[in-house]
């Protein structure tokens, strides 16, 4: 980081950084991989999890005959959940080192795997992809693998479990990874840093195992907390989404200043910088700035800003300010979707699309492929997207946006799809303008 | 970061929304909200009212400090209150004397009346187990009612804030917080609190293992001796289920180091109706509860 920013940062108070920021991963594994015993170690074992949680576990392990404290009741939270023994939703989980905080999506391997998934990659810095010792590589892991790549999540762990059960062999590790590696290779996903670990008897999650001496590397947590953080977004083209207008009424009462408040999605921006209002095209230069109340001659992506522009152009909620290489306003997206809801998503579906703070109708024009994820392979589709399918669609809207390819900004790259008549969110979009739409065969 | 995205949640509700209102019970949680919320809209007023549940057993310097921060700030403030109803009868108190889970019905007569879209709670996903399932923008049907079962994903920073007519959608600005960075915002902020969070002496008696103040609400029993100690409180409820937690911490930056050394949770600590079963805030967010 520059240091002007680093300056202005101080002068602007804002709050000290703790070291290391802060780092948001998501964990995915199939039934029985033991990802709920490996969230419920790192909490653990990082002294996360408080005496009263402890003896809540402690005492429904016993009333189910177990006399272990069972790690994974920590984070099944809900009753169903509890139950029947499975992880049916996503949740968040908080916890902190003397480095880094975190914030964990613990995403469910089971049957509504893929929207559960991709919810929770949405946000990740970093992947955990779980897998069995004893069983492998499967499709389960080749489709957690297609969602990371898919989803762009920069930072990917295969973290190899229940070494314990294969009695700490090298061999059976190296295997994994190697299969692994060459099958993601093709997925495009590389650069997956490889653990071998077990979260039930706590090698290698947070402590350093002492079975497995042929293995050099770091723990999970202590990759978690060197690992660097995704791309620095005030290093890319400024997008600010315009939220809301604050009008503050002036001294006099008789004119009235208005300022345009949103969360700059990346970018920076100064007093004095032109900016382009997208997607009208109208130019103007900012005359000032306010960071949440104070004002500030600088301000950068992720802070929640309001700006006050030169010229009394109209600028209203949705639009977008942009500078450096703006996107091109369309109204034709070609897009990749992952289909959320029960309800098949079909050519000609009328939908509402939301990008950024803009929401506007739009149509389905086609379904130009659909995805076998577990082999990236693409294949013709008729029918529609049935729900957790992955597919190709184009979709014409009614108004011009000024998106951008999800590839270059995951915020100003991404929409969702909602139902006009109950307001359901059938799907999660991210533009691909460069991509061939068409089916393998 | 934090505070940021809290108010990117304001910004898109005031600009989804036309009707919205900010659950404020005087807690340090949604003292914190309101705090990002000014902020997100200065230099123009809140385009929020606030609305505050009174069970009737609240702590009077808590009622002070909601009734002070309403004046400074000029705001407009709903009270909906269990009282009222008790003494209706439309709500009957219980045999425990608790009067947390009462609380439901005025909220959700309050929240129709107001024609209300959008509730913003100070509730944060660290807090309790089933929180931790709860998305930012959270819809309840005609009943209020949560179904876990039911949840719209949640992607990006794209929320769906759309809602047939006579459901809305609960709304948690400080979803991503923890206990420690509310803590710690209050100290960058220097931001004011009510005094029952700061070390004091008081007289306090003991029940199912808590210090709990006595008062009007039902106790002390007579085996239950009353004694003065040196306390504080890490939440502030119905003064029925809240309980005090033995502390010298006088200021926040003592209550910061405490709660770091601490080995038991905030609602662990000092939230009775949390003990009533194992899903016991499932349950009431099921009913309706925030």
């Amino acid at each position: 980081m520059s240091t002007d920013i680093a300056r202005a940062r101080q002068r602007a108070g804002a709050a000290p950084r703790r070291s290391g920021g802060l780092l948001r991963l998501a964990t995915c594994g199939s039934v029985d991989d033991g990802k709920s015993t490996l969230v419920g170690r790192l909490l653990y074992d990082t002294k996360s999890v408080l005496a009263d949680q402890l003896a809540a576990i402690e005492e429904a392990s016993r009333r189910r005959g177990q006399d272990d404290p069972d790690l994974a009741l920590l984070t099944d939270g809900l009753r169903a959940e509890r139950e029947q023994g499975i992880t049916i939703d996503v949740a968040y989980r908080y916890f902190a080192t003397p480095r880094r905080r975190f914030i964990l999506a613990d995403t469910p391997g089971h049957v509504q795997y893929t929207r559960n998934m991709v919810t929770g990659a949405s946000t990740a810095d970093l992947a955990v992809i779980l897998v069995d010792a004893r069983k492998g590589v499967v499709e389960q892991t080749m489709r957690h693998a297609a969602i990371t790549a898919l989803l762009r999540v920069p930072h990917v762990v295969l973290a190899v479990n229940k070494m314990d059960a294969v009695a700490y062999d090298e061999s059976v590790f190296t295997a994994i990874v190697d299969e692994f590696t060459a099958r993601a290779g093709e997925l495009g996903l590389n650069g997956a840093v490889a653990i071998p670990m077990s979260a039930l008897a706590g090698d290698n999650v947070v402590e350093p195992s002492s079975a497995m001496d042929w293995y050099t590397g770091d723990t999970l947590l202590a990759h978690l907390e060197h690992v660097p953080l995704g791309a620095d977004p005030t290093g890319k083209p400024l997008r600010l989404p315009v939220q809301y207008v604050i009008r503050q009424p002036s001294g006099d009462r008789r004119t009235v200043e208005r300022w345009l408040a949103g969360q700059l999605a990346s970018g920076l921006l100064r007093v004095g910088d032109p900016v382009v209002v997208q997607p009208a095209g109208a130019t103007s230069t900012v005359v000032a700035l306010s960071v949440l109340g104070r004002e500030s001659d600088i301000a950068w992506a992720p802070q929640s800003v309001a700006v006050r522009l030169a010229d009394d152009i109209d600028v209203a909620r949705g639009e977008v300010l942009t500078a450096g290489a703006a996107p091109r306003p369309q109204r034709r997206l070609t897009a990749t979707v992952c289909h959320l809801d029960d309800r098949p998503l079909r050519a000609g579906q009328r939908v509402l699309l939301k990008h950024t703070t803009r929401t506007v109708p739009a149509l389905v024009e086609s379904v130009t492929y659909r995805t076998d994820i577990a082999v990236a392979r693409r294949l013709p589709c008729q029918d529609g997207l049935a729900g957790n399918d992955i597919g190709g669609v184009r979709i014409l809207t009614a108004e011009p946006l000024a998106v951008d390819d999800y590839a270059d900004n995951r915020r100003t790259g991404s929409f969702l799809l909602i139902d006009p008549q109950d307001g359901a969110t059938l799907s999660a979009g991210m533009v691909d303008a460069g991509a061939d739409h068409q089916p393998d065969h | 970061m934090l505070e940021a995205e809290a108010a990117h949640i304001f910004r898109e509700v005031a600009g989804e929304f036309d009707r919205a209102t900010l659950l404020f019970s005087g807690g340090k949680d949604s003292i914190v909200m309101l705090h990002v919320a000014l902020k997100a809209f200065a230099p123009a007023p809140l385009p929020f009212s606030l609305l505050h549940v009174d069970t009737g057993h609240n702590f009077p310097e808590v009622l002070a400090y909601r009734d002070r921060i309403v004046e400074k700030h000029g705001l407009r403030l709903d009270v909906a209150s269990v009282q009222d109803y008790i003494d209706k009868g439309t709500l009957r108190e219980r045999p425990d004397g608790t009067r947390n889970p009462l609380q439901t019905l005025p909220l959700l007569d309050a929240i129709r009346d107001g024609r209300f879209g959008a509730v913003f709670g100070g509730g944060r996903r660290d807090e309790e187990k089933a929180r931790a399932k709860e998305r930012v923008f959270s819809l309840r049907d005609q009943f209020g009612a949560w179904d876990p079962r039911r949840q719209r994903p949640e992607l990006w920073q794209l929320y769906n804030g759309h809602h047939e007519p006579g459901e809305h959608v609960r709304v948690f600005p400080l979803s991503n917080w923890t206990e420690l960075d509310v803590w710690q915002y209050i100290e960058h902020e220097g931001i004011d609190l009510p005094e029952i969070y700061f070390a004091h002496r008081r007289k306090v008696f003991r029940r199912d293992g808590m210090w709990l103040t006595p008062g009007d609400w039902g106790g002390p029993r007579d085996d239950e001796p009353l004694c003065e100690r040196l306390i504080r409180y890490r939440t502030v409820g119905d003064m029925s289920c809240t309980g005090a937690v033995d502390s010298s911490a006088a200021t926040v930056g003592a209550v910061i180091a405490e709660i770091t050394a601490s080995r038991v949770t905030e609602r662990g600590a000092s939230r009775a109706d949390d003990r009533l079963s194992e899903a016991a805030m499932e349950d009431r967010k099921r009913e309706g509860y925030f």
